[in-house]
């Protein structure tokens, strides 16, 4: 199996304001926070918390957290090189949307919810994924917004390109170089 | 480049360019974490490190032990005052049998120069020199021109002066290396029987005039008088010295700009330099310190994490 796309710029685009649509019908602007997570839920969010700002007229607080040093699969080859963390508000009694790009083996998001924790107590943290690749969890960890659900074996990436990065947005199956 | 060159950090001389912006960059994102609520992360919770401290210190076995703290390592200090060092122990020895016990990592500070280096040929740990005599200490040339980068961004064609006992000071050596190699041009300053001869072969330029350096500088690090290293007599008096070495207020009044006054600690007050600039709004000494935990963080942390 080659790259195949299985989603292009404007499906992300309508998926991208469904999923906001969904989250202003949910949540209540008094005490929400929107947080992505380094490096690529970040881009994501940042689309999430423009579109909920033209639709509302409202502007969430948003913060970046990077969960490099709180992972657990430390000295297995992992990257080390960790992004910015920003977060200027106060975590306490919050209620946080938390935002990434894939949602794979849920370990990523273990170490966002375990970083999270060191800004304070939020009173509730709910999480928003583009791509849900629900097979493959090795934690049990479940979005409470999604916008594609994806069946994959593990030799298959998906991998979500930004414009930022590359000329157009897309979510692509990668294969993996397999050894 | 997204590790280091080595498994051990023994000085700046041998580590690369890419090295030490590495660890500048990622004691960016420490930084930001011993400012949270919470200070700490899980990152070496599996890992134990051991400070070995043959030579008195108060702010750099501090801020040791605070980053491996923050850093959620395991940590056991050893000070030769109260230990078996006295009984007649040899420094390998006294190694080999801490790593029995299972430790991953040494902090290690000593009188002799080369004592780390003489460690990291002989014993599988990972080596921190916190100081080794008159050669190097690396993680304060770190810290330091992390301290700088933050005041004035690159340090391309920045000025930098070292103003004191340059013959003495591990710290002189360190900063020479990382800030030359960082683009940086420095300047020594002292009375000529305080700065080593051929000095010059680093690429760094001589001055025995504190106040014409101080108009060149942008930043004028300043160190003490080591006199514990100094077994014959360097200078008249410090009295003399003070009078004409010593930073003080008015010096800084009859430049014609601001500059950075930087000092790594411990001060001798109204020796190298006056209360009203150690204390002025020129002085990032404190910042120092904070900086310092964020840069161990950063070099314990890329050790550890160095695969091969």
């Amino acid at each position: 199996m080659s790259d195949s796309i299985l989603l292009n710029g404007k499906q992300i685009q309508l998926t991208i304001e469904r999923l906001s649509r969904e989250v202003i019908e949910s949540i209540n602007f008094q005490n929400t926070v929107i947080i992505g997570v380094q490096p690529r839920g970040v881009l994501l969010a940042e689309k999430i918390h423009a579109k909920i700002l033209e639709l509302t007229q409202k502007e969430i607080p948003f913060g970046r957290l990077d969960t490099t040093f709180h992972r657990d699969d430390f000295r297995r080859g992992k990257s080390l090189n960790a992004k910015q963390t920003e977060i200027d508000f106060q975590m306490e009694g919050k209620n946080v949307l938390l935002i990434d790009d894939v949602l794979y083996t849920g370990r990523t998001i273990r170490a966002a919810l375990d970083a999270l924790l060191s800004f304070g107590r939020p009173q509730k943290i709910e999480l928003l994924v583009l791509i849900d690749r629900r097979f493959n969890r090795e934690l049990p960890i479940q979005p409470d917004f999604v916008g594609r659900v994806v069946d994959t074996i593990e030799a298959v990436d998906v991998e979500v390109q930004w414009a930022a990065e590359v000329s157009e947005n897309k979510v692509l199956f990668v294969k993996q170089n397999k050894i | 480049m997204s590790q280091l060159s080595s498994k051990h950090v023994i000085g700046i001389e041998h580590l690369t360019l890419d090295d030490i912006q590495l660890i500048l960059n990622t004691a960016t994102q420490f930084k930001e974490i011993i400012n949270r609520p919470i200070k700490k992360v899980p990152t070496l919770r599996d890992i134990t490190i051991a400070n070995l401290f043959f030579e008195n210190s108060t702010r750099t076995r501090i801020s040791f032990e605070l980053a491996q703290k923050r850093l959620s390592a395991d940590v056991i200090n050893f000070s030769s005052s109260s230990s078996s060092v006295k009984k007649g122990e040899t420094l390998l020895d006294t190694v080999n049998n801490i790593l029995s016990m299972k430790v991953d990592m040494i902090v290690m500070r000593h009188p002799s120069p080369g004592a780390a280096h003489y460690l990291s040929d002989r014993i599988d740990a990972h080596i921190v020199n916190a100081g080794d005599g008159t050669h190097e200490h690396p993680t304060q040339a770190l810290l330091d021109a992390y301290s700088m980068q933050e005041k004035l961004g690159s340090l391309k064609g920045k000025k930098i002066a070292i103003i004191g006992d340059i013959m003495h000071s591990r710290v002189a050596l360190s900063n020479i290396f990382c800030l030359k190699k960082l683009g940086a041009e420095v300047t020594l300053c002292g009375p000529p029987t305080l700065i080593p001869k051929h000095i010059q072969s680093l690429g760094v330029n001589i001055s025995h005039h504190v106040e014409e350096t101080l108009q060149w500088c942008d930043v004028a690090n300043i160190l003490r008088i080591q006199l514990e290293r100094q077994n014959t007599k360097y200078f008249p008096s410090l009295r003399e010295y003070a009078l004409y070495y010593g930073v003080n207020r008015q010096r800084l009044d009859k430049l014609s700009k601001e500059i950075v006054i930087m000092h790594p600690g411990p001060i001798n007050r109204g020796v190298e330099i006056t209360s009203d600039v150690a204390d002025s709004e020129h002085s990032i000494i404190l910042d120092q310190v904070e900086n310092g935990v964020a840069i161990r963080m950063a070099v314990m942390y890329l050790l550890v994490n160095k695969t091969d």
